[in-house]
């Protein structure tokens, strides 16, 4: 009897353990689904890797166009998702080694300098990239190319905005769009502290846009022009005394996750503890998908900056779509990342699908695909995005990638910003300390 | 000939033991020699490898995130010690004693942990030491009145999350080892420390621990291996490689960061061969004190 009530007690365990890794397995390992979106028999398959789940459903839609309008070239698409960390080490053997690596791959734009180095095992994109030359933004081809070669195709602009909570600060009785400089943010955060206890924005520790707007609107960078680390620039020491007073004044305050773009902060944000958060415009795609209480409540707006007229935007983060050496079929699958990502229709399903700000401008002006009333984007925020855009679309600055950069990312964001907002560290002693590191280990 | 070959008693153990030999050379003793190589190359995946002698240790020698991790290592090898033996023991002892209700469930609770995978151990933890009011142990103390803490945040409460891990996933395991030495212990030695009237407690001591020696030196030997080896552990718990502050990076860790995530296999050679030093040192210190090497009488 005793035995058989073991056996059933692990038989029920068993049970319960095994669901778990069932469910964990798509977080953890890796999810893949083979797209066929109308394919025939004697289609190509290609792979490809990418980290964020929501590019797949786009790759899905121009998958379908491509098939139509291609039936002697159709293509299936093995999409397989991966955690961000995850995919990129992989990712980074297998190219090297030349050995598992998919056709086509997602690569963010932190880690793309340590793809470049050396001798890159990616194919150049030049000659699919021409035809699109002139229709979008020259700096986003730019940003992932190397020596005159473009080897990844970029995915928005990544213009970075302002999102207020406007139910909490009417609560407050704040405007947001009285809001120009840091001045007013702090004056209104200390308004919206003492009149709700809560905070109007987010000290962020592990991500660094908001010193790198900071230093774009100073018109300055994390590296010099020479693309060597310049961490304790009068500029940055600027810009991070900046956001300590904010925080000591009760404007900001450090959340759980580190940043915004959280699973931990998109909690914080939907239960109303932050009123704000400045982040790239893609930043809209994790509202409708995981912060669906504040829909009807989200205002968005031009960053504040330390003097009027100075640039209110710059464009954070960014994807580059890539085609490996060892690609099946290098041409099918360069045209197809062309198309997928360039063409004007690409553009526009990338703005009605994952709600980024496309890298082709003339779509910023289309208003019956902006202004759409049916878009779910459209319908989730007070106001329309592209309206901002418009107002900032001279003013978008660019943080250089070098390779330094993902080394000068990786020292901020586990080591000096936790020092300063968190220990209360000395904002100059850090960041000189974290130079000194950053030196260190690019030696 | 062939059959003489076939059936010889001298070649036959040779076979029988060639593929152990065979596994343990090609992936044991290559890559161990290949890596020493490294250590001393400038290694780029898919480049050509560049000599550089001693640099990369020389560089390890200044390098304070290493120290770093070394010393967190060091402190989690001993604080396992701490707790996943003389626990372990203990428990052991209860749950072997007749007159204790409920063996069979106990043994099988403190065993389940180790069934589960690190991975998704690793990530319940992470939410139960969350940093927000309704994350579990928060929610906890927030019975007592405490105020929320960061738990992942800070250098000692991180070290309470992650032992509090270890110790939850290895107590039942070393607790088998000491079991199986226990029922190697005959009940006549305690029968007769109980006829000349020796406490329970003396009978632990002067019968129980030493004759539980052999069983002790091997937890404590691969208890301070898997100390200063643990890496997954910390990686879940911080959802990453990259703590704050790198207050959960351990030596394995520093070698993945260095040789997966910025792709320099050299001087995560060199990360792993100082690794495979200190343990060796420790561990042959330790096997030599407590008379491992002795000739037995």
């Amino acid at each position: 009897m005793k035995k058989k009530g073991f056996l059933a007690l692990m038989v029920v365990a068993m049970v319960v353990f095994l669901a778990g890794c069932g469910g964990s397995s798509k977080e953890e390992g890796g999810e893949s689904s083979v797209l066929n979106a109308g394919a025939g028999d004697n289609a190509t398959e290609l792979s490809y890797w990418t980290f964020v789940e929501l590019h797949g459903q786009h790759f899905e839609k121009m998958l379908e166009k491509w098939n139509a309008a291609n039936p002697d070239r159709q293509i299936k698409l093995n999409v397989t998702v991966m955690p961000y960390d995850d995919m990129h080490n992989k990712l980074s053997i297998a190219v090297q080694t030349g050995v598992g690596a998919p056709d086509i791959a997602d690569i963010e734009l932190g880690k793309f300098p340590d793809f470049l180095a050396g001798t890159p095992q990616l194919e150049p994109l030049n000659d699919v990239a021409e035809p699109y030359k002139g229709t979008v933004v020259q700096s986003q081809l730019d940003l992932y190319s190397k020596e005159g070669n473009i080897y990844g195709l970029s995915t928005h602009v990544g213009a970075t905005v302002a999102f207020y909570n406007t139910e909490i600060l009417e609560q407050a009785g704040v405007d947001y769009k009285t809001i120009v400089t840091w001045d007013d943010f702090k004056k209104a955060g200390m308004q919206v502290y003492e009149k709700t206890g809560k905070y109007m924005g987010t000290a962020d520790t592990s991500a660094i846009w908001q010193e790198s707007l900071l230093l774009a609107q100073q018109g300055s960078d994390l590296t010099d022009d020479a693309g060597n680390p310049k961490v304790n620039s009068p500029e940055m020491v600027k810009a991070l005394t900046m956001l300590k007073d904010l925080q000591d004044n009760n404007v900001i305050s450090t959340i759980a996750g580190g940043q915004p773009d959280t699973e931990e902060a998109y909690g914080e944000f939907n239960s109303g503890n932050y009123a704000t958060a400045f982040m790239p415009l893609w930043q809209m795609s994790r509202y409708t998908n995981y912060m669906a209480d504040l829909q009807g409540k989200i205002a968005i707006a031009p960053l504040p900056v330390f003097e009027k007229g100075m640039p209110r935007s710059y464009g954070g983060g960014g994807t580059g779509t890539v085609v490996t050496k060892t690609a099946k079929d290098v041409q099918l699958a360069k045209d197809f990342i062309a198309y997928a990502k360039l063409s004007l229709d690409a553009n526009i399903e990338i703005w009605n699908t994952l709600g980024f700000d496309p890298i082709n401008m003339s779509v910023w002006d289309m208003k019956d695909v902006t202004h759409n009333p049916e878009n779910q984007f459209v319908k989730y925020f007070v106001n329309n995005p592209f309206d901002v855009l418009n107002e900032i679309k001279e003013e978008i600055q660019l943080i250089k990638s070098t390779s330094a950069s993902p080394t000068i990312n990786n020292v901020l964001c586990t080591v000096t910003l936790n020092e300063i907002f968190e220990d209360g560290k000395d904002v100059q002693k850090a960041l000189d300390d974290a130079q000194a590191q950053i030196e260190q280990e690019l030696k | 000939m062939f059959k003489n070959f076939l059936y010889s008693q001298k070649v036959a153990p040779y076979v029988f033991v060639l593929p152990f030999v065979l596994v343990f050379l090609i992936f044991w003793v290559y890559p161990l020699l290949s890596s020493f190589g490294m250590s001393f190359q400038k290694v780029t995946l898919g480049q050509e490898a560049q000599w550089v002698g001693i640099d990369n240790y020389t560089k390890l020698m200044s390098d304070t995130i290493f120290f770093k991790a070394v010393r967190n290592s060091g402190v989690y090898m001993i604080l396992t010690l701490l707790i996943l033996i003389p626990f372990p023991m203990l428990f052991a002892v209860l749950i072997n004693n007749k007159f204790m209700w409920g063996r069979e469930f106990f043994k099988s609770s403190f065993f389940f942990p180790a069934l589960t995978s690190v991975v998704v151990a690793g990530t319940i933890f992470r939410l139960m030491f969350g940093e927000m009011e309704g994350s579990l142990i928060n929610s906890l103390l927030g019975l007592f009145g405490v105020e929320p803490v960061k738990f992942l945040k800070g250098q000692v409460t991180g070290f309470i999350a992650l032992v509090a891990l270890a110790s939850w996933r290895w107590m039942g395991v070393n607790m088998l080892y000491f079991l199986s030495g226990l029922k190697n212990i005959p009940d006549d030695y305690y029968e007769a420390a109980s006829i000349d009237g020796a406490s329970a407690f003396q009978k632990f001591t002067r019968i129980t621990m030493p004759l539980l020696k052999p069983t002790t030196i091997y937890v404590l030997t691969i208890s301070i291996y898997a100390g200063l080896a643990m890496f997954i552990e910390s990686m879940m718990l911080w959802n990453g490689n990259n703590s704050p502050k790198n207050i959960g990076l351990t030596i394995v860790g520093y070698l993945y960061r260095q040789g997966i995530e910025k792709n320099n296999l050299g001087y995560a050679a060199a990360v792993g061969i100082v690794l495979l030093l200190i343990t060796m040192v420790i561990n042959l210190t330790q096997l030599a004190f407590s008379g491992m090497f002795k000739k037995e009488d």
